[in-house]
């Protein structure tokens, strides 16, 4: 028998969508979190309630790499629909287990695998009576199945399933009596296939396993939004969600019931935008969470709060496009979108976070740079970081924090003001002063998205047009300095080749990286967390000889950006592209490196 | 081109408010509009309405889309904050804006167009959330700025201007406004200040989405022969139904009136609204009723005119999202930060 891997290999789940299978799957993994050792999680589902294929990917990696490994050594393969797919992506040296009540013996067909079968389905059948519980009980059966291959820690299992289930009781013997029918069989039929093991380790202390959308509506509240406007849409739903739980537990006084905060669910995506222009315009804190769709939408609205200068704070829960495009999958595909939403000459601001932390931080510096610069500003996040939950730093708060509400005249700086002037440029920073509704008569303006002068009057004039849009410009330019900085990983060695990146590459790109670094190809790294692009960026790139832009669309859109808006010669940049809608994987990005590295030594 | 500014005048022993302001403190810029448009008119009218109710300029909001109606927003109370957002997209812009901060008194001015083609999903889900705000669509018939295309408001058989006949059945904004919730909806007339004043008054008094739909003639594009929207036709078809005057709380007097005259409906700020003119037995706190009403006229060409419908009942938006009464927009941070060690709580959850 060869070598037993520790913790270090992928498990993948087939399951049917809407049989409560992701519940099943995200017990499993926070097993394995729970005894200290790193997982990475990644849903990769249908646009569907029930019926559709979907599967459930859980790395574990003791060197707390956080992309996908590419491989699969473990498929656990409830879903007779996709038997053949999943049959055919198990890697060499790999165990497929699967429910055997109905037995497949083509799976024998592949004799450098391992193959379990458990009879799932007759057991729970067997042992439950509700037909309901019956399909529920099965996915908590193949829990214990994989417990048992893994040589997971029961204790915690129980423990968990107690906590899961704490407010209804009787589910937890229910659970537990399916635990032990999958557990107990494997142990039994198959007990020499520990190919794979989880050992207990202590690398998850002050971790957290959360979600993106979660992090960012928890961010919001943090950052001290009141108002947040919607419309559902996949992926971005989860974010308002959160906004509401929180909401619901910390902003409703207890004695009075009177919230302080409020969240209206738009009509379309293009009310949504408008209620957090109406509502920011009005001095409240707000944003409105989105994806590409959304954006296409609101495009109009975004070029008025660019006009008016109206802070504005949107979140583009990334999917694949064009149109519908496959809701459920994940891309960086709306960069371009964002940076020039609208007609007309408009630039705006976007944040890159790359991992839930982040998300909880740039939704904080999203409220704060949108009141401070009097604009748009977009997170861009995606389905990866979103959706999925990830092993993350727990998240910190440094109550010395307040809020930057901008450039604000309350009535008392009014009194020293003579006249007050919208759009002039007082303070030579590019920003004006703006006041809010209700303060003082002094303060009264009048908003428009037709042509302004800086005095914020009515204009058709030329030059008094284009004093104000050059001014817009160089405010968007002079945010690059303030947004979050980029963050460079050096090599070992000195080297002339380099990477950029963004967002939910990043852990496939540092593993990949690792590992080239291992076989002596040595890349510098910056990972870009926000446009326009701080000095820095031109600098890295002039540095090196040769730059590998990585990004998840097909149409390489930060390598656009990054010609356009740096002194960058075309040919120094080389598109490495990966748009399936699955998340990136380091394989993907080592084997797309070497062979551009190859190619371009022979050439 | 930049707007024209109106010359501010003070003439001796003009009246003043409970403010100390005189009529001419709520103007705004020059109007930019046609001579003679209906519009004009009714801004004189929203002018003067802020002015008798004592408002403060500066505790004023008032918002606007696209299209002439929208212009108007800037040629009354300069003192206020306006913003004139995008086409059909006003409703969303104030709607936020009221969330923001319900204390102030927000007024819309939109169109025919601008909130019955392109606007007209913003414009009935800002009624069904009853948003607390005057909305006065200056109804013309016609699109003026893009020289007098039909609106979905023009009536079967009107005539453009160059002849088209128009086929389309109308969007009537009152009957829609009955329908989704408005819960005061009046019919005014650019051509009668005197109905108009008070209707205005009272929307702004109300608690909830008020509509006035004003029917103001287009002198440009839509005031020929054959045309259903004209002042001509106005005047022939105006039936003033129902008067309705606003009693502010200050000045309510218990004067005994005869029971079928007058109609006493009270207000949330305690003042009253004081309906003259009906007609034996309607209610206008009868929905069916003021349906009912509307077809009927509808049948004769009539344009049914006053407040038709009234409901003070109904919670506007701040109470159904159970907000308190400090707006949100001056809550202090401290109150809103849970803090960092509320945070370690919180994530114990996700371990």
């Amino acid at each position: 028998m060869s070598k037993i891997r520790v913790n270090d290999f992928t498990i993948k789940v087939g399951n049917v969508n809407g049989t409560g299978s992701a519940s099943a799957n995200a017990l499993l993994m926070k097993i394995i979190f729970r005894m200290g050792v790193p997982v990475v999680g990644k849903n990769i589902f249908p646009s569907n309630i029930q019926g559709l294929p979907t599967w459930y990917e859980i790395r574990v990696t003791e060197q707390g790499y956080r992309g996908r490994s590419g491989d699969v050594d473990i498929m656990v393969a409830m879903n007779p629909d996709s038997y053949k797919r999943d049959l055919a992506e198990l890697s060499p040296g790999g165990i497929l287990l699967y429910d055997d009540t109905w037995p497949r013996p083509h799976f024998l067909t592949r004799s450098d695998i391992t193959v379990i079968g458990v009879p799932l389905a007759r057991m729970c059948n067997g042992a439950f009576k509700v037909a309901r519980s019956r399909i529920l009980m099965k996915n908590v059966a193949y829990v214990g199945a994989v417990a048992a291959l893994l040589d997971l820690d029961l204790d915690i299992l129980h423990t968990l399933l107690r906590e899961i289930f704490a407010a209804k009781p009787k589910l937890i013997d229910l659970n537990l009596q399916a635990v032990a029918l999958g557990y107990d069989y494997v142990k039994q039929h198959y007990p020499d296939s520990n190919k794979f093991k989880v050992k207990t380790r202590n690398l998850t202390k002050d971790k957290v396993m959360i979600d993106g959308n979660t992090a960012a509506g928890l961010g919001c509240v943090y950052g001290g939004a009141t108002f947040g406007a919607w419309y559902p849409i996949t992926p971005s739903t989860s974010l308002m969600d959160a906004f509401v739980t929180y909401c619901k537990q910390l902003r409703i006084h207890p004695e009075t019931g009177k919230h302080k905060y409020c969240i209206i669910q738009a009509e379309d995506e293009l009310a949504a935008a408008g209620m957090i222009i109406g509502a920011a315009w009005n001095g409240a804190r707000c944003f409105t969470p989105t994806s590409g769709p959304g954006i296409s939408l609101m495009s109009e609205f975004i070029g008025f709060a660019y006009y008016a200068e109206i802070p504005m704070v949107l979140f583009d829960i990334q999917r694949t496009g064009p149109s519908t495009g496959m809701p459920t999958r994940t891309q960086q595909c709306d960069i371009q979108l964002c940076a020039t939403a609208s007609h007309g000459d408009t630039a705006h601001i976007l944040l890159f976070p790359a991992d839930p932390g982040e998300c909880f931080d740039m939704a904080v510096n999203a409220l704060d740079l949108a009141e401070r610069f009097q604009t748009p500003v977009f997170v861009l996040s995606d389905i990866d970081i979103g959706m999925n939950d990830w092993m993350t730093d727990e998240l910190t708060w440094d109550d010395s924090y307040i809020p930057d509400r901008g450039k604000v005249l309350s009535s008392e700086d009014l009194k020293s003001v003579d006249k007050f002037h919208r759009y002039l440029d007082v303070d030579g920073d590019h920003i004006p002063y703006r006041t809010i509704p209700g303060t003082d008569p002094k303060g009264a303006y009048f908003t428009r998205g037709s042509g302004h002068n800086k005095f914020g009057g009515y204009t058709e004039d030329g030059a008094e047009y284009k004093e104000v849009v050059d001014r817009l410009k160089a405010k968007w330019k002079s945010a690059a300095e303030k947004l979050p900085t980029p963050i460079v990983r050096r090599a070992k060695q000195a080297t002339k080749t380099a990477i950029i990146s963004l967002g939910s590459c990043d852990g496939a790109v540092i593993e990949a990286r690792d590992r080239l670094g291992a076989d002596g190809v040595y890349l510098n790294y910056m990972r870009v967390r926000g446009f326009p692009f701080a000095k820095e960026v031109e600098d890295f790139i002039a540095e090196h000889d040769q730059v590998f832009v990585i990004e998840q669309n097909r149409d390489a859109q930060l390598l656009g950006l990054l010609l356009s808006e740096t002194n960058t010669p075309r040919d120094k940049l080389i598109p490495l592209l990966h748009y399936s809608g699955e998340p990136l994987d380091y394989k993907f990005v080592r084997g797309a490196l070497s062979e551009a590295l190859n190619l371009r030594k022979t050439a | 081109m930049t707007s024209f500014v109106k010359p501010f005048i003070r003439r001796k022993n003009e009246p003043t408010n409970d403010l100390g302001l005189v009529r001419a403190d709520y103007d705004g810029a020059m109007s930019t509009l046609c001579a003679g448009c209906g519009h004009d008119s009714v801004t004189a009218t929203m002018a003067r309405a802020f002015f008798e109710l004592s408002i403060e300029p500066h505790m004023a909001v008032k918002v606007s889309g696209i299209g002439c109606s929208s212009k108007t927003t800037a040629y009354f109370l300069r003192e206020s904050h306006g913003i004139n957002t995008v086409h059909g997209r006003m409703p969303s812009v104030a709607t936020g804006a009221i969330a923001a901060n319900h204390q102030l008194a927000y007024i819309g001015v939109s169109g025919d167009g601008d909130s019955l083609s392109i606007g007209l999903g913003q414009f009935v889900h800002a009624m069904r959330r009853n948003v607390n705000m005057l909305y006065v669509l200056e109804n013309n018939g016609v699109y003026g700025l893009t020289k007098g295309q039909f609106s979905a408001a023009a009536d079967i058989g009107s005539t453009a201007k160059k002849g088209a006949v128009n086929e389309l059945p109308p969007i009537d904004p009152v009957s829609l406004a009955l329908s989704v919730g408005a819960t005061f909806v009046a019919r005014g007339f650019s051509g009668d200040r005197d109905q108009l004043l008070p209707l205005i008054k009272a929307g702004l008094k109300h608690k909830g989405f008020g509509l006035i739909d004003v029917i103001s003639p287009c002198v440009s594009f839509n005031d020929h022969k054959g045309s259903t929207k004209s002042y001509a036709h106005a005047y022939k078809y105006y039936n003033p139904a129902i008067h309705a005057d606003y009693v502010p709380p200050s000045q309510q007097i218990k004067a005994a009136y005869a029971a079928g005259e007058v109609m006493p409906v009270k207000l949330h700020d305690g003042g009253e609204i004081r309906l003259r003119k009906l007609e034996n037995g309607y209610d206008p706190r009868d929905r069916a009723a003021a349906i009912g009403k509307l077809f009927e006229s509808g049948e004769s060409s009539e344009i049914i005119t006053g407040l038709l419908y009234i409901n003070e009942d109904h919670k506007d938006m701040h109470d159904m999202a159970r907000m308190e009464d400090r707006p949100l927009n001056q809550i202090p941070y401290a109150e809103l930060n849970p803090g960092a060690a509320k945070l370690k709580e919180l994530q114990k959850g996700f371990r």
